[in-house]
């Protein structure tokens, strides 16, 4: 039996075929063969992306259901690796190969949550409630703890009490816009996951 | 990386080390195996583990943990005592002929100018003699025993292969065989790439390492050429862009300067940034600094900005201590903060001294995690038993967990290793109620800012100021936001050559590279080096032709590297001070009498005729050139040299009063929970497996079904003496912490032997946690010690010591 790129894949299951094809051995991918349903990436709708975990970047696309029009819900139902992409040229690794297990992770969180002091665990809560929870906090060790000047009277302007840690799976826009907020707040306890 | 994934194809010798890119950056390395079969490349690697990357190359050698500088040093000193340079690439493009200043020593480990007490140096003997006209002082005959080619000589005299072997355990054959192999691309035919990532970095004395490297790489001139430079395989997917934007205490974006409170104005911050050119015929790049620095000022505070008030200069925060993760921790840990926001990172994980790390958020008033997924870090306050001993009815600290969307659900750019940006488009919505992190930080500002208007409090002029002129204030689109990245015009800017002719940018277009920046608020600007990705013909950044004209990796049009697109910085220097390229099977771009040409962007003046100006290859730098001798660019001095990690089971072999990097920053009471050999006779390296991606893959069903459990990896010989067999539970314990894993015994790592003693390594991955698809696992973190790199703090990973003993068979 002869499988093509895209029904290799689809036999994986998920794409990890590349890690552990050897494992598997082609003879147990032809048994499977004879049970899978019919090819259902044919009508799903295309969507270029970036793998978010290493700084290789490789390319992927985004398989979803429907097509985008109205009342229609895309659903993410493949992910694998785009073949124009100069740099990956449509590999992906064991981690890549699996994205649609993080994308779809039980361990994703859907609503915000808050936990108060002293309790063991989260309660869900509106967005409303902890944004405007967050902002008072936020402001009022702003206010108790803001440095105009030094002792010497040089201008400070920043406020040292409040941390921030920038991720580095989030976009150059989010770096931006995220930078120019917590500079203007005076924030100066600022860093990233560069170091680590 | 100065050149890019594709290019490694170009490479004739590829070292890796530091690295172990064949699993962790797994699809780059195709570009190794390329290398290899498109190139006859040689691959070498040396780590303290026989890795993936071992396993394909063609010669590996092993090492300590941690002696990479005396390994790195013992090439420098083959290369010098050999002659196996590049001379004239040396002489041309780098430092070697510059007179260094009376005054500069070094003497027993420390170079001059050391204070005991501060751990600091005074480091203003580190630097050249300089002319009447603040011009440095060369001998292009290389005589003067003051210049930087012959103090490199004598600094690396005591880098001798068998103090290599005594240091690194590294046998002395191997050794020189990888000398011989690397001195093969001294010739200017032949390349020499260097892959690395954390395994360089994550040490005391990480950045040195890294400068090794560059000294090698100059000393055989392989900057600037295809298939050369020094490739810093970043961490994650934008590492990169955030880097770029300076989300550091003490960066601006495009790697300006925070200022501190002693620039009391706008003008003084300049005078020391926009430094001069040292040397006649030079361009000095950053001379434009001022250009820059407006303009970031301009897109920060738009029209607020204005010339009267210093364009907002000061509401600016002034940085004088630079609060990096690990001192952040630090006063958390001394309950000097109240409030922390983590944005899509897990401290809890990744930041050394798990139970420092506990007692510091548990003395927090707030904590707000943005994140996809629940992290450790948010449910720090949960017990879970040894792996986490936290007490929530005794932790007050509150927390807020915002549920945000992942990479699918969004669209952007992310900045790949090689600086190339890449649009990503949106394919679903996210799930539940999650949101953008732009939407989040967008509400949060806009909350404040209405209460600030409300209550009025402290110093609201710069939330009041700051530019939030977007269609939607409260969400920002991604391509408005890249759009005022590139910059714009703000009023018509006329033709520099011609003032009667046209404006070369109308107010409102905007820039098509960050040459055209003003600095009289003109334009704006957030990020100069990010300046072309968006210009008036579009978004460059989501261009996706993939061809290659030159056939050598190019791709210039696939997305848009920074800056200007190029793809290969300090390209110049593939060509010789006269344009011409040194070899024709690597040529890159040269003068063609009227301009210089060729498959990349120039990293040079286009216009600048070689045969009539002297004008140095490496523009940013003052001198023009490469540097040997760094001045005072370094804490530690301007040549590396072989520090202990702090944690080591060998005395310095190379002096006896300096054991570990003289100013690297260690806080009281984590110096006190160093361990000794006596008690962790073991050496301790962290890294990472082919199936997991830090503490993020572990959610992934399929990455945890093929990674499912914590093990940590032992040499046969030390699974023999502690009677451990493969499979066995074990405890590993530091100063700091215990954990307890499955052993897995392999052939993959095996002792060395250090100045006649046998050093055993224990490899410990890092992937588990409490909370995901995966088991339960300890983390490495609970056992690494707290000290960074004193250049970087990038905390000592890779080299601590451990003891290990069985605890029980499989559980
Ligand atoms: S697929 Fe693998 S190699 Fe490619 S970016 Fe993702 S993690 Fe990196």
């Amino acid at each position: 039996m002869t499988i093509n790129r895209r029904e290799f894949f689809r036999l994986g299951g998920t794409a990890v075929a590349g890690t552990t094809a050897s494992a598997l051995g082609f003879g147990s991918l032809e048994a499977v063969a004879a049970e899978v349903r019919p090819y259902k990436l044919a009508r799903t709708t295309e969507t270029r992306n970036t793998c978010p975990y290493c700084s290789v970047s490789c390319g992927v696309i985004i398989h979803t259901t429907g097509d985008g029009s109205k009342n229609t819900k895309a659903e993410i139902v493949h992910v694998e690796g785009d073949p124009d992409h100069p740099v990956n040229r449509g590999s992906l690794c064991p981690k890549g190969a699996a994205l649609l297990d993080f994308i779809r992770s039980e361990t994703r969180v859907k609503q915000p949550m808050h936990r108060a002091a002293g309790e063991a665990g989260f309660k869900p809560v509106s967005w409303d409630f902890v944004m405007e929870r967050v902002a008072r906090l936020m402001k009022d060790d702003r206010d108790a703890n803001f440095k105009q000047a030094s002792d010497d009277g040089k201008t400070l302007n920043h406020w040292p009490t409040t941390g921030f840690l920038a991720g580095c799976a989030t976009t150059n826009e989010t770096g931006w816009l995220t930078y120019k907020a917590v500079r203007s707040l005076g924030i100066i306890a600022l860093d990233n996951q560069a170091r680590i | 990386m100065t050149n890019g994934w594709n290019d490694i194809k170009n490479a004739d010798v590829v070292l890796v080390m530091g690295g172990n890119a064949a699993e962790a950056h797994t699809c780059g390395f195709k570009w190794v195996t390329e290398a290899k079969s498109g190139n006859g490349a040689k691959l070498i690697v040396v780590d303290p583990r026989f890795t993936r990357t071992a396993a394909v190359s063609d010669l590996y050698a092993p090492l300590r943990p941690g002696s990479d500088i005396a390994f790195l040093g013992g090439i420098i000193h083959y290369l010098l005592s050999n002659e196996k340079i590049f001379k004239d690439y040396v002489l041309a493009y780098t430092n070697a002929a510059f007179i260094v200043k009376e005054g500069f020593g070094f003497e027993d480990g420390l170079f001059s100018g050391y204070n005991a007490e501060k751990r600091d140096y005074d480091r203003s003997s580190w630097d050249y003699e300089y002319d009447e006209a603040g011009q440095a002082k060369l001998d292009p005959t290389l005589e003067n025993p003051r210049c930087v080619f012959n103090l490199l000589k004598v600094h690396y005299s005591r880098y001798t292969a068998e103090m290599v072997e005594k240091t690194c355990g590294t046998p002395k054959d191997l050794f020189l065989k990888v000398c011989e192999l690397i001195a093969t691309t001294a010739t200017g035919a032949k390349t020499l790439t260097s892959l690395y990532a954390l395994g360089w970095t994550q040490h005391s004395k990480g950045s040195q390492n890294i400068r090794n490297i560059a000294i090698i790489q100059l000393l055989l001139g392989n900057m600037g050429v295809p298939g050369g430079g020094i490739n810093a395989l970043r961490g994650h997917s934008n590492v990169q862009g955030i880097t770029d934007f300076g989300l550091f205490s003490n960066s601006v974006p495009g790697y300006l300067a925070m200022p501190n409170s002693k620039e009391t104005t706008l003008e003084e911050y300049l005078k020391t940034r926009a430094f001069k050119p040292i040397r006649p015929d030079q361009m000095s790049f950053l001379q434009n600094y001022r250009k820059f620095f407006v303009s970031f000022l301009k897109a920060m505070y738009g029209k607020n900005a204005t010339a009267e008030n210093q364009f907002g200069f000061d509401w600016l925060p002034k940085v004088d201590v630079n609060l990096d993760t690990l001192r952040q921790f630090e006063l958390m840990f001394q309950g000097k903060m109240n409030g922390f926001i983590c944005q899509g990172f897990n401290p809890l994980m990744s930041v050394p001294n798990r139970k420092k790390l506990i007692a510091g958020l548990s003395k927090l008033k707030y904590l707000v995690v943005m994140d996809p997924l629940h992290t450790e870090t948010a449910h720090f306050f949960e017990n879970h038993g040894e792996m986490n001993d936290a007490d929530p009815a005794k932790i007050a600290t509150e927390v807020f967990l915002l549920p945000t969307n992942c990479f699918a659900e969004e669209e952007g750019t992310f900045t790949n290793s090689g600086r190339v940006i890449q649009w990503h488009w949106k394919a679903a919505e996210p799930p539940g109620q999650a949101r953008t992190d732009i939407q989040i930080m967008a509400d949060l500002f806009l909350r404040l800012k209405a209460l600030y208007a409300k209550e009025g409090g402290k110093f609201p002029d710069p939330i009041m100021n700051v530019d939030w002129s977007y269609r939607n204030p409260a969400k920002p689109t991604a391509d408005e936001l890249l759009r005022e990245i590139n910059g714009r015009a703000l009023a018509d800017l006329p033709d520099p050559a011609d003032a009667t002719k046209p404006p070369i940018k109308k107010a409102g277009e905007l820039m098509d590279i960050f040459a055209q920046l003003k600095d009289d608020g003109t334009t704006s600007c957030a990020n100069w080096i990010y300046s072309g990705c968006y210009t008036e013909k579009g978004n460059m950044t989501a261009r996706r032709d993939p061809s290659d004209p030159s056939g050598k990796g190019i791709h210039p049009n696939w997305g848009y590297a920074w800056p200007a697109n190029r793809r290969i910085l300090y390209n110049r220097a593939s060509a010789d001070p006269s344009g011409k390229a040194w070899n024709a099977k690597k040529k890159v771009i040269e003068w063609n009498g009227s301009r210089w040409a060729g498959i990349d962007v120039p990293d040079f003046g286009p216009l600048i005729d070689p045969t009539q100006k002297a004008t140095g290859p490496f523009i940013m730098n003052p001198e023009g050139v490469g540097r040997l001798f760094t001045r005072g660019m370094m804490r530690e001095g301007p040549f590396p040299e072989h520090y202990e990690p702090f944690e080591s089971p060998v005395a310095n072999p190379f002096h006896t009063k300096v054991q570990s990097n003289p100013v690297a920053r260690v806080f009281k009471g984590d110096l006190e929970v160093f361990g000794k050999s006596e008690d962790f006779p073991y050496v301790a390296t962290t890294y990472r497996l082919v199936e997991h991606f830090h503490y993020w893959t572990k959610h992934a069903k399929m990455n945890a079904v093929l990674q499912p459990e914590l093990f940590v990896e032992i040499g046969e010989q030390l699974a023999k003496d502690k009677g451990i067999a493969s499979g066995d539970m074990v405890e590993v314990s530091s100063n700091r912490g215990r954990i307890k894993a499955k052993a897995v015994v392999t052939k993959r790592i095996r002792p060395l032997v250090c100045d006649g003693k046998p050093v055993h390594i224990v490899g410990i991955p890092i992937h588990w946690g409490f909370i995901g698809a995966t088991k339960k696992g300890f983390g490495a973190n609970q056992l690494t010690p707290y000290v960074g790199d004193a250049n970087t703090e990038t905390p000592e990973y890779k080299a601590f010591l451990v003891n290990i003993k069985r605890i029980g068979p499989a559980a």
